[in-house]
């Protein structure tokens, strides 16, 4: 394996990076013989909270997505985590740590956005303030920058790094960082194409035959020829590699003895408006991606993986039910997903809202039941060691009200 | 102010200009026109700032590194010729394919200058630091009018780096932007006399056959120049001019060259060498031009600039260039008539465009040209191309309009025939370029700056909409309105 080195000014200039992580050791941690590693992974476009985990024990499910139902009796049946909820079957990885009591599922979840905009959300999720609004740092950041290097880690003190083409919000602020990118990334996704497409139909019928005939020619010259795929939408199993490569580089990074403790990295595409493919399709390959990148990371942890959690987390869920194109629109409450053998695992943590009618959030939406915030919170003070104050007044301001959430770490 | 104003503006900056960028549609939202007149009365219009070697001194260090390195290669040829003479039998341990045995390398040969490998070589070095100096001119002009006729020009009397790595750069700043606002008389004769035109368009080394040189060395004409300068600079293809006009016109060119570049201090500047120069009058057009030496080569080039076929083909690519790929004919006319009122005042003929009712049709059918497109996604996200340049030539390339070498001597071709086959991989590089510089961007508040009142209501739902900043940004660059001036 090509041993990893730490990237040079050169590297860093050619790219701004994804996952950006401190070389500041915990202080409070290591006082107490643990090096713990904290990897926040941003899912942009809102995931699909019901498609991914299924309340298969709740009566009114069925009945809710129909054909589009994950079950467990079904052509391809749903994962069973317990008696109430159930994985979505692209998922074996997860299932797996699942079991092994390194996963715990946050259910009918939300950060306190309630509006339906992806900016404004990713924005709050990542920022960590109650309210939409500009903000130049995002609350990883701030809870680093929060607490004292254990000046362990780096000789030239704390230095970071990232991976991946974007700088997410949530790693952007006062403490330094360093990046990391992969050689190439990824061509424009079939969801860019369509979008694009079908704005070309709308106003511009020569644009829109260009990129119609050339879907067409790489799809007929290319057919299964994955080197030949440029200029092509990225083949599923490319997405499956690109998302491997960014987090399992992560986690190779966040493994060495001297390397950095914290970082965040963020992957796109989960805006699944029609044709959403929930247990065969868009979707269960994106999950499928998504469930090798959480092998990869596990893997490439190695023995670090035991002081590891890796949070998964996106800005809203999408619609209860399925709309007129196959898909769903924008919802409200949704998963976060953790993983690591730092956590007391094998838990789905639910206030279940039910899915009638009447408990749905406007009629529409999962209702939310569990502060993102609180679920963060709980994490960065019992893994990481960060304070109450802290906590309330500058990782999540004003959130005095939303207590940390206990027990979430062995 | 009105919102038909700031339609005007952004439209103006679409299509005069590189694009739209801060606040720029609200800067000129009150009088378009007299923003771009404005523009051209600018005392450093057309120029650029830099520190950058001349034409000669680029040239001089480009044959010297050649000739270094083509000595480097002669002395590791010789160095591997002696291993293998001193150690025949052992000539295949160089074969590292075979993983069972062990790769021998031979003594690193001394190496006449230490190569530092972090820096390119010098020709890219060269061609860099010029585009730097080029795109960052584009980027940060408050509407790039000037900077467009400099680009337009620069195409229309192209070289290629590809033949002239050295001289690409400069050739630009010495011939076409000191007299794009000027005469065009005067630009024909700065470019047509520049070391990187007769290098490129193989003037350098024609002779007279009853000349000096071309008698004792029995060599004779190369009449690429002549054609090109009558079928491309000039007068336009089949406009009535002959193959013994293209003879005589290359006779007439002969000892148009360069001083060699052997010595360091000289060389690489224009020179007229009479030892190459066919002796006696010739007969161009019907004129007949008694042997001047240089100053016979001279009168044909200004006869040339007034002739009625060159004001017409000036008039016609201009206006193609900036409004429709089929112009009106009624706006072709205007121009030519500018032309040739004003003697070839190209400044007048620029405001003549500007001016013209037809210059302003509503109708946004012109395809921008790759490079076009791409300086507009920097300047209206706000990335100074000098800090991206490797990235930013490499699209260019990628998009089959690299910077500078043109496949021909016609320049690239500025209709969408030509380059909408390539808005696949625009979308391939718009979503790279997003996902690198949409980390801080606002999509909403960039749709504003970049189209304003042009954006149809299906490209800002589909903005709005997109799942995320990058995607939004690869959504706005790639819309038919971003797309097309």
């Amino acid at each position: 394996m090509k041993k990893f080195h730490a990237p040079s000014r050169r590297e860093v200039l050619a790219c701004s990076g994804t996952l950006f992580a401190w070389a500041c050791l915990p202080k409070l941690a290591l006082a107490e013989g643990r090096d713990p590693r904290f990897l926040t992974i941003v899912l942009r476009g809102a995931l699909d909270g019901l498609a991914t985990v299924a309340p298969v024990g709740d009566p009114d499910w069925i009945a809710l997505r129909g054909d589009n139902a994950l079950a467990l009796q079904s052509k391809t049946p749903a994962l069973k985590l317990d008696d109430f909820f159930a994985l979505n079957p692209a998922m074996p990885n997860l299932h797996r740590m699942f079991a092994a009591n390194e996963a715990i599922i946050v259910h009918a979840t939300a950060t306190p956005y309630r509006e339906r905009s992806h900016f404004d959300g990713q924005d709050l999720l990542e920022s960590g303030l109650p309210k939409p609004g500009v903000s130049d740092s995002g609350w990883l950041n701030r809870a680093l920058a929060g607490m004292a290097s254990g000046g362990l880690v780096n000789p030239r003190g704390s230095r970071a790094f990232a991976v991946g083409p974007v700088t997410p919000l949530v790693v952007r602020g006062a403490a330094p960082v360093l990046s990391w990118s992969p050689q190439r990334i990824l061509p424009a996704s079939e969801d860019t194409v369509m979008r694009l497409l079908d704005l070309y139909r709308h106003s511009d019928q020569k644009l829109a035959s260009v990129l119609e005939e050339h879907g067409r020619m790489t799809a007929i010259e290319h057919a299964g020829d994955m080197a030949a795929m440029q200029n092509a939408p990225p083949a599923p199993a490319q997405v499956r590699a690109y998302f491997a490569e960014v987090a399992g580089t992560a986690a190779k990074f966040l493994a060495q003895p001297d390397g950095p403790r914290v970082g965040a990295l963020a992957l796109d595409g989960w805006d699944t408006h029609s044709n959403e493919g929930i247990a065969n399709g868009r979707l269960s390959q994106l999950l499928g991606a998504l469930d090798a990148a959480l092998a990869a990371v596990e893997t490439n942890m190695g023995p670090a993986w035991r002081d590891t959690v890796v949070a998964l987390v996106t800005e809203f869920g999408r619609t209860a039910r399925i709309n007129g194109t196959e898909g769903t629109d924008h919802g409200t409450a949704t998963v976060a997903l953790l993983v690591g053998g730092a956590l007391k695992g094998g838990r789905v943590i639910a206030d279940w809202p039910g899915l009638k009618s009447a408990d749905l959030y406007e009629n529409r939406d999962l209702k939310p039941t569990t502060d993102l915030r609180t679920v963060l919170k709980g994490l960065l003070k019992d893994h990481l060691r960060a304070g109450d104050r802290v906590l309330a007044e500058n990782v999540f301001p004003g959130s005095a009200g939303v207590k940390p959430m206990t027990g979430l770490v062995a | 102010m009105t919102a038909r104003g700031k339609e005007t503006a952004a439209l103006a900056l679409h299509r005069f200009g590189f694009g739209p960028a801060g606040h720029s549609i609200a800067a000129i939202a009150a009088d378009p026109q007299g923003a771009l007149l404005a523009d051209l009365e600018r005392p450093q219009a057309g120029f650029v700032a830099a520190n950058l070697p001349s034409s000669a001194e680029a040239g001089r260090a480009f044959f010297a590194f050649r000739a270094e390195l083509a000595a480097k290669q002669k002395l590791d040829q010789r160095a591997k010729k002696d291993a293998e003479a001193n150690n025949p039998t052992n000539a295949s341990l160089l074969d590292c394919s075979k993983p069972t045995q062990p790769c021998v390398a031979p003594p690193a040969p001394p190496s006449p200058k230490p190569m530092d490998n972090k820096e390119p070589p010098l020709p890219q070095q060269l061609l860099q630091n010029e585009a730097k100096a080029r795109f960052d001119a584009a980027a940060t002009a408050d509407i790039g009018f000037a900077e467009r006729l400099v680009w337009f020009w620069s195409n229309h009397f192209c070289v290629s780096a590809d033949k002239i790595p050295s001289m690409a750069g400069p050739f630009e700043r010495e011939a076409i932007r000191l007299y794009a606002l000027g005469k065009f008389v005067d630009l024909l004769q700065a470019v047509e006399s520049h070391p990187a035109m007769l290098f490129y368009l193989d003037n350098a080394g024609s002779m007279g056959a009853d000349s000096t040189a071309g008698i004792n060395r029995d060599k004779g004409l190369n009449e690429n120049l002549a054609r090109e300068i009558l079928e491309l600079h000039t007068l336009g293809v089949r406009s009535g001019y002959s193959q013994a006009d293209v003879t005589s016109f290359a006779n007439v060119l002969t000892g148009w060259t360069f001083i060699e570049t052997g010595v360091p201090q000289h060389g690489g500047e224009f020179t007229f060498l009479k030892r190459f120069h066919e002796p006696g009058a010739q007969t161009v057009l019907g004129k007949r031009y008694p042997d001047t030496g240089i100053e016979q080569g001279r009168a044909v080039l200004a006869d040339l600039a007034r002739h009625p076929a060159t004001a017409q083909h000036i008039a016609q690519k201009l206006a193609r260039h900036f409004v429709a790929d089929e112009p009106p004919p009624s706006l072709v006319a205007k121009l030519e008539a500018t032309f040739k009122d004003s003697g070839g005042d190209l400044k007048e003929v620029a405001k003549t465009l500007v001016t013209a009712d037809e210059a302003w049709t509503p109708r946004r059918g012109k395809l921008k040209t790759p490079t076009l497109w791409a300086v507009a996604a920097l300047r209206l996200t706000g990335v100074l191309p000098s800090t991206i340049i490797g990235r930013v030539l490499g699209a260019q390339a990628s998009l089959g309009q690299a910077l500078w070498r043109p496949p021909a001597p016609n320049g690239y071709p500025d209709t969408e025939a030509a380059w909408i086959d390539g808005i696949p991989r625009r979308l391939d590089i718009a979503n790279e370029f997003a996902s690198h510089a949409a980390a801080k961007a606002d999509p909403l508040a960039l749709l504003d700056a970049g189209l304003g009142p042009l954006a149809s209501a299906a490209t800002r739902d589909t903005v709005t909409r997109a799942e995320s900043r990058a995607q939004a940004l690869t959504l706005l660059v790639m819309s038919p309105e971003f797309l097309r001036s």
